[in-house]
């Protein structure tokens, strides 16, 4: 760490015919590696239009060789006859009712959780992080019949409450706060204690208002766990009803003959929210230093 | 500032009477103790509920013969003996391996070689490239499933429609386990790069740029800098990774059911498959929660060698 808090005037201070060289070095290497990670987002990029422009093609088109990647027919008969066949709505509602309150719980509880586990070092606190580390490496998929029967007993199953409840703690959430709260100067806490705050209104009152950045950007991540979640809602739900989005499509995959159309265009609506989301909420994603323990 | 004579109980070396003192003393119990038990509460209570009682409840079912419903018959551990024996089971558990092994070095190679393009300074339209390879981020496990099921479908999928088209024979990708399983490999490095390139990002950002030069002034060429500067100095966030993408992997499950639904024939069941066809779909309640157990200690095991291999490193 010494020598990295004595870098910066070092850097500084060096010949300019240094980072001369250096640019012309970069120059030399620009247009190899520019090129390398465009042929890398062409890749990654491909599978995604494939499936997107294909989803604009009428069925006949589909399997018609040669395929070629453009449609030669625009058409949305494959969203119509998806959005007709498919109760979106009801799915949509399930899947959006899951997603946010769960988010909010999640959001909510990680905070309190981080906070404490951050700012509070007794025993109790440090056990509680032992405990949420070991949720960490054992996931849900390794108790499913037991955790199933949990739910029956507390008479969560074949209700959204059964899917909301057990996914409102989540270790990436707690550490994501922890770390935060962790650079959050002590000096700040005793002063509010000096001024006679008590410590949950110094918590809500100056604590959460200060994490907003954190706050946003686990709600996004958490969203989008929830939106995309297919284990919990498949072994909790068994009324057509209270489907997500997830185990609606998924029924769709798993027919005898895959109609192809109308899976295109059902999977292309299922994920317009997230991008929709992903859009407006962008920059709190792709700069999130999301640097302890990752599990949805 | 009225609440000011309250100080004394956030300053423990000041002396006061005993009478202030064990007031002050129980206050600060209340500061310390009760705030943050408030502030962890709801989360105990999942933690408890949601972990311990289906874990305690999940090592009780491995030792009967529990169907879901009716009465738990204690059997010791014949349930351990027959899956010991039982080789689809050891299919599963071979076949996860298998893919773990295969895809967790494809997503971090991936992931790491992507993040140091989008640090380095070399390369131009960094953030829409990043934007581009994050969005398979946004796609659940089962799209991307339905994605790749589309890409390589065996008599209209465009890969075996590029492959015709330049002379060669379609290849089956569905109805040979090891090329079925090779789909999945690189469906699960696409639909996973996306968020530990994010970690990476992170991570090559906070290496000192100075370092870097300065290794270069030293005469070291680009792998050595790579090396020797940059992999130590991501090595907290290449164990993470390594560490959450092999468990990621082991548990597997949303995708391989609609990409392969664990085929051809069940030869890419997955251990999670394979517990939830199991438990669910032929109630062998006590059974599948064995395999659970085994699976358990096979995940403890994992992050243990880990965890230590990362502290004799670090």
């Amino acid at each position: 760490m010494a020598t990295a808090t004595k870098m910066p005037p070092a850097a500084g201070a060096k010949p300019p015919g240094k980072t001369r060289q250096g640019r012309a070095k970069r120059k030399n290497l620009s247009a190899p590696l520019t090129g390398v990670l465009w042929v890398i987002v062409a890749i990654y990029a491909l599978p995604l239009l494939w499936f997107l422009l294909s989803s604009f093609k009428p069925g006949s088109e589909l399997f018609s060789y040669p395929l070629s990647m453009i449609p030669r027919e625009w058409t949305f008969q494959g969203f119509v006859d998806a959005w007709a066949r498919v109760d979106f709505a009801r799915y949509f509602l399930n899947t959006a009712t899951v997603s946010l309150v769960t988010t909010v719980l999640t959001v909510f509880f990680s905070a309190c959780t981080g906070y404490a586990l951050a700012k509070y070092n007794n025993k109790g606190t440090r056990l509680f992080f032992v405990c949420i580390l070991a949720t960490t490496m054992l996931p849900t998929e390794v108790i499913l019949n037991p955790t199933f029967s949990v739910i029956r007993d507390l008479g969560l199953y074949n209700s959204l409450a059964g899917i909301i409840v057990p996914s409102v703690l989540t270790a990436t959430g707690v550490f994501m706060f922890r770390q935060f709260f962790l650079t959050v100067p002590d000096d700040l806490l005793h002063s509010a204690r000096i001024d006679g705050a008590s410590e949950l209104a110094i918590f809500f009152r100056i604590m959460l208002p200060l994490s907003k950045p954190i706050l946003f950007t686990l709600a996004i991540f958490s969203f989008q766990w929830r939106w995309n979640d297919y284990i919990w809602p498949l072994i909790v739900l068994n009324d057509p009803k209270w489907y997500t989005l997830q185990v609606a499509l998924r029924s769709i995959v798993g027919a005898e003959n895959i109609d192809w159309p109308v899976l295109l265009g059902a999977s292309v609506i299922s994920i317009l929210p997230l991008v929709l989301v992903f859009a407006v909420f962008q920059k709190y994603v792709l700069n999130a230093d999301v640097s302890a323990g990752l599990k949805d | 500032m009225a609440n000011s004579t309250l100080s004394p109980a956030v300053r423990p070396e000041q002396p006061g009477s005993p009478a202030v003192r064990s007031k002050s003393q129980q206050r600060r119990r209340n500061r310390y103790v009760i705030a943050p038990l408030i502030l962890i509460g709801v989360n105990v209570v999942l933690f408890l509920v949601f972990f311990v009682w289906p874990g305690a409840l999940g090592l009780i079912y491995s030792f009967t013969d529990y169907r879901g419903v009716g009465k738990l018959n204690f059997i010791g551990l014949a349930n351990f003996q027959k899956l010991f024996a039982d080789s689809t089971f050891y299919a599963a558990l071979t076949r996860t391996f298998l893919y773990t092994v295969l895809s967790v070095p494809l997503v971090y190679v991936s992931s790491l070689g992507i993040a140091s393009l989008l640090v380095s300074k070399a390369t131009r339209g960094r953030t829409a490239a990043k934007v581009i390879i994050f969005l398979p981020w946004l796609i659940s496990p089962i799209v991307v499933g339905v994605i790749w099921k589309w890409m390589f479908g065996q008599d209209f999928g465009f890969v075996n429609f590029v492959i015709t088209t330049l002379g060669g024979g379609p290849v089956p990708w569905s109805s040979n386990g090891n090329l079925a399983l090779m789909v999945v490999i690189f469906a699960s490095a696409w639909g996973g790069t996306a968020f530990n390139m994010l970690l990476f990002i992170a991570a090559l950002k906070n290496i000192p740029e100075g370092l870097l030069e300065a290794a270069e002034l030293d005469g070291a060429n680009a792998w050595q800098r790579f090396r020797h500067v940059i992999l130590p100095g991501i090595a907290p966030t290449s164990f993470m990774v390594i560490l959450l993408s092999t468990i990621h992997a082991m548990k597997e499950f949303a995708m391989i059911q609609a990409l392969t639904n664990g085929g051809p024939g069940t030869e890419n069941t997955l251990i999670v498959q394979y517990i939830y066809k199991t438990g669910f779909e032929q109630s062998k309640v006590g059974y599948a929660s064995a395999a659970s157990m085994v699976l358990m200690v096979v995940l403890l095991a994992i992050a243990l060698i880990q965890l230590r291999f990362n502290k004799k490193k670090g």
